[in-house]
């Protein structure tokens, strides 16, 4: 019995908020986008798609840091992976992802060193343990897990460590929202917003959302009591015709975040514009490190030079990331790109769209 | 994104947490959530605490939907 | 009808520049695809193409089976065992479930210089312990040394020859729409342990391999029923990637119910934080079987009465459609396919 997790995923509660959503739907289709990697594996993982009236189409939006992290950034990271006596430490994830040429896992057979951490102290403990070395931490993630990065930063900081620096792609999810709007491409009823990105910020960072652009939000847990509680939340929002921001992960995310992860998040890091894989460059959506803390900046640290990152000659991982295309309509969709062999960053994690449907499929 | 999960708080030591989910215990740091006590259940996020889970909201939201289940099973049963 | 893979499938196209990565060792896909493009092109032939876990060689006297299996475990002694234990029950494991009664073993040690004595005569011993306790006989073996830095220690190959239990005959041509889905087991607990064991993550889990040998309890159904189709243990790649290939190209799929998969509490709670899926993590003491559905509940009973049995369970049925694929009805009652492992799993954090 997993505790707060197994309640959450009960058959008769479940049933009962199916029954309802199908009772309160409307006859309109309606189009609903999550944003978060966690939320697309669970709706494919729970099969809430299948449950839900057809006229519901749950969209999977640019929510998957390994899939938004951009080209050269893994170009940089298998550049700087190749020199000598570096160490290379990141998140299991983006050893697969592909860039220009190659990926992490391939160079592995070339002889780099890559470690996988589960936690960002782990590359802290690496950098102790091989002083010779340079680790470089490859900072992914939104929100949730910049703030861990940065208490390791502050850890190597006050630490006086020499040899631990952070290579970031952090990104924040509101001006991507934005981003995504305001292309006007699709049409959207309503967002289900990342319920672990809420907890750090908390609640009012959608309220433009509803506000500028009249599509109301709720946020959501991740069990399949959740997702479904914020579907059902979000018919009735439509259905009132109020556009506003709803809480329905009340048991983890409060109104006003955390602001002790933010304050210490908003220490090393700072706003900066973000290149977004498939969406481009969106102002004020990425974080880098402060000055204060260049020694542990990656890119202050070596030189790095920016070269222009090259995509596999017809991935529409960009369209599907905007929720304007479905992995089915890639031409290169499972015969040539799949987990095996990804060529886009939407097949590469087990969260990407690509390859949840690769997984799952409908 | 982001996986995590909740955990009970077993065992504090200084800034870590030792947190368990099926018999499992886990190591969490605690910066990102300082006052936490044993006992209490944390959503733990690559190794990191990044907030209590708070078990009262989490019993009512159940609470609500059991309520909502069974008055409708009655309601459907009398008809 | 032949077991195994179709040939001509959509993934016939290895990149003759691409170097082997642990995918081609992990099997999922990638390793289907290194068999399939390089190994039946080379080696082709009635018996190796049906891609067994044993071959089946018929003479008139005599029905032999025959396998190999190479061991590359790191780390080398783990919770519940070590390599020269799963050495010897992983290759008796693969003569049992195909219906053989395991009787010799060959053996061939690849092992690094500067490995400890002490530790070999370790591994020796649980060999030897294993062999006892199972009847077989080690024969014929063979010892390469190694330069440092190479064969992490040690490897294994052991070669297993078994003879075919009388009026026996297993394969896919056997099963039929309603056959029943029957897993020995607990689920996920070498994968889990040997993954803790290997990379160790920050957890505290107490938790042991499964690695055993279930050769007495294969004998024991295959004396008592005739309903037995075919059985495989679900090593590297899990009971998902077992159940794809029980069901690839065939007229016939499978249906498995999330709720009735022996699962331990521990494997769970190791799996949800990092992102694994119990469904995918091997498994060394444990098989999968396709049984006639009138003698199910019967060789249920049979498993459980075999000591540490106790989680034995139905897990699913065959169907008649999606033809070719396994289907997983969800604990909250809704269906999505299972596909066999493809890709590395690794611990996610988002």
């Amino acid at each position: 019995m997993l505790q707060y997790i197994d309640q959450f995923r009960n058959l008769e509660l479940v049933e009962f908020i199916v029954n309802k959503i199908h009772q309160e739907c409307p006859r309109q289709n309606l189009k609903f986008m999550e944003v978060c990697g966690g939320h697309t594996i669970a709706i494919f993982k729970f099969g809430i798609q299948k449950l839900i009236p057809d006229s519901i189409q749950l969209i999977s939006g640019p929510g998957c840091p390994v899939c938004v992290t951009e080209i050269e950034f893994i170009d940089q990271s298998i550049a700087l992976a190749h020199l000598p006596d570096v160490i290379i430490t990141t998140f299991g994830d983006m050893v697969r992802v592909p860039g220009s040429k190659t990926s992490l896992q391939k160079e592995r057979g070339a002889g780099i060193d890559v470690r996988i951490c589960y936690s960002v102290m782990d590359a802290l403990k690496i950098a102790k343990e091989n002083p010779q070395k340079e680790v470089v931490f490859l900072g992914i993630g939104f929100e949730t897990t910049a703030p861990t990065v940065a208490t390791a930063v502050k850890t190597a900081s006050d630490q006086s460590m020499r040899n631990f620096s952070v290579l970031s792609a952090h990104k924040t999810m509101p001006n991507a929202m934005q981003a995504l709007l305001d292309s006007g491409e699709i049409g959207l009823n309503g967002f289900i917003c990342p319920g672990h990105v809420s907890v750090i910020t908390g609640i009012h960072i959608y309220d433009f959302i509803a506000e500028k652009y009249r599509i109301p939000c709720v946020i959501s847990g991740f069990e399949p009591l959740d997702i479904l509680e914020t579907i059902l939340m979000l018919i009735r929002l439509v259905n009132d015709g109020i556009s506003k921001v709803e809480n329905q992960y009340t048991r983890s995310v409060k109104e006003n975040g955390n602001p002790k992860a933010r304050e210490i998040m908003l220490e090393v890091f700072e706003e900066s514009d973000s290149h977004w894989r498939g969406l481009g460059i969106i102002p004020g959506s990425g974080l880098q490190i402060k000055n204060k803390y260049r020694d542990f900046d990656t890119r202050y640290k070596f030189k790095i030079t920016r070269e222009p990152a090259i995509e596999y000659p017809g991935c529409i991982c960009g369209d599907i990331l905007r929720g304007v295309k479905n992995p089915v309509d890639c031409a290169l969709f499972s015969k040539i790109c799949n987990p095996e062999d990804p060529k886009g960053a939407c097949m590469v994690s087990s969260e990407g769209t690509c390859a949840t449907w690769f997984k799952y499929r409908k | 994104m982001c996986l995590a999960i909740p955990m009970k708080v077993i065992r504090i030591n200084g800034n870590e947490a030792i947190a368990e989910v099926g018999g499992v215990q886990y190591h969490a740091n605690l910066t990102l959530i300082p006052d936490i006590k044993i006992g209490e259940y944390i959503i733990v996020h690559a190794g990191f605490a990044i907030e209590r889970l708070d078990e009262e909201a989490a019993l009512e939201t159940l609470q609500i939907w059991q309520e909502v289940a069974e008055f409708s099973q009655r309601k459907s049963k009398l008809r | 009808m032949q077991l195994g893979l179709n040939i001509e499938n959509e993934f016939c196209d290895m990149n003759q520049k691409d170097r082997i990565t642990l995918l081609h060792g992990n099997g999922g896909l990638q390793s289907h695809r290194l068999i399939r493009e390089l190994y039946l092109k080379y080696f082709g032939n009635p018996q190796l193409n049906r891609l067994e876990d044993s071959a089946l060689l018929e003479s008139d006297s005599c029905r032999i089976v025959f396998t190999t299996d190479s061991y590359v475990i790191k780390p080398l002694f783990f919770p519940g065992g070590d390599i020269g234990k799963l050495a010897v029950s992983g290759t008796v494991n693969d003569l049992a479930v195909c219906g053989a009664i395991p009787n010799w073993l060959s053996c061939g040690f690849i092992i690094e210089e500067g490995f400890e004595i002490v530790a070999l005569e370790k591994i020796l011993n649980s060999m030897k312990e294993m062999a006892e306790f199972t009847g077989v006989k080690i024969v014929t073996g063979d010892t390469k040394v190694v330069e440092k830095g190479n064969a992490d220690g040690l490897y294994i190959n052991t070669s297993g020859i078994g003879t075919l239990i009388e009026g026996v005959e297993l394969g896919q041509h056997r099963i039929q729409i309603g056959d029943k889905i029957i897993i020995n087991g607990y689920i996920g607990d070498h994968g889990a342990a040997i993954i803790q064991a290997r990379e160790d993550f920050p957890i505290e889990m107490d938790l042991q391999s499964d690695c055993a040998p279930i050769d007495h309890i294969t004998r024991m159904l295959l004396s008592k029923l005739d309903g037995v189709k075919l059985m495989r243990d679900p090593t590297r790649g899990g009971v998902a990637t077992v159940l794809n290939e029980f069901v690839e190209n065939q007229a016939f799929g499978i249906q498995i119910e999330e709720i009735a998969l022996p699962i331990r509490d521990c494997v769970l709670g190791f799996c949800e934080p990092l992102g694994f899926d119990p469904l995918y993590l091997a498994n060394e003491g444990k098989f999968l079987m396709v049984i006639d559905t009138n003698e199910a509940v019967k060789a249920l009973e049979i498993i459980h009465s075999f000591p540490g049995s106790e989680s034995a369970d139905i897990v699913g049925e065959v169907v008649d459609e999606p033809k070719g694929k396994v289907i997983l009805k969800t604990l909250i009652g809704s269906h999505r396919i299972l596909d066999m492992l493809s890709g590395e799993m690794l611990p996610r954090i988002c």
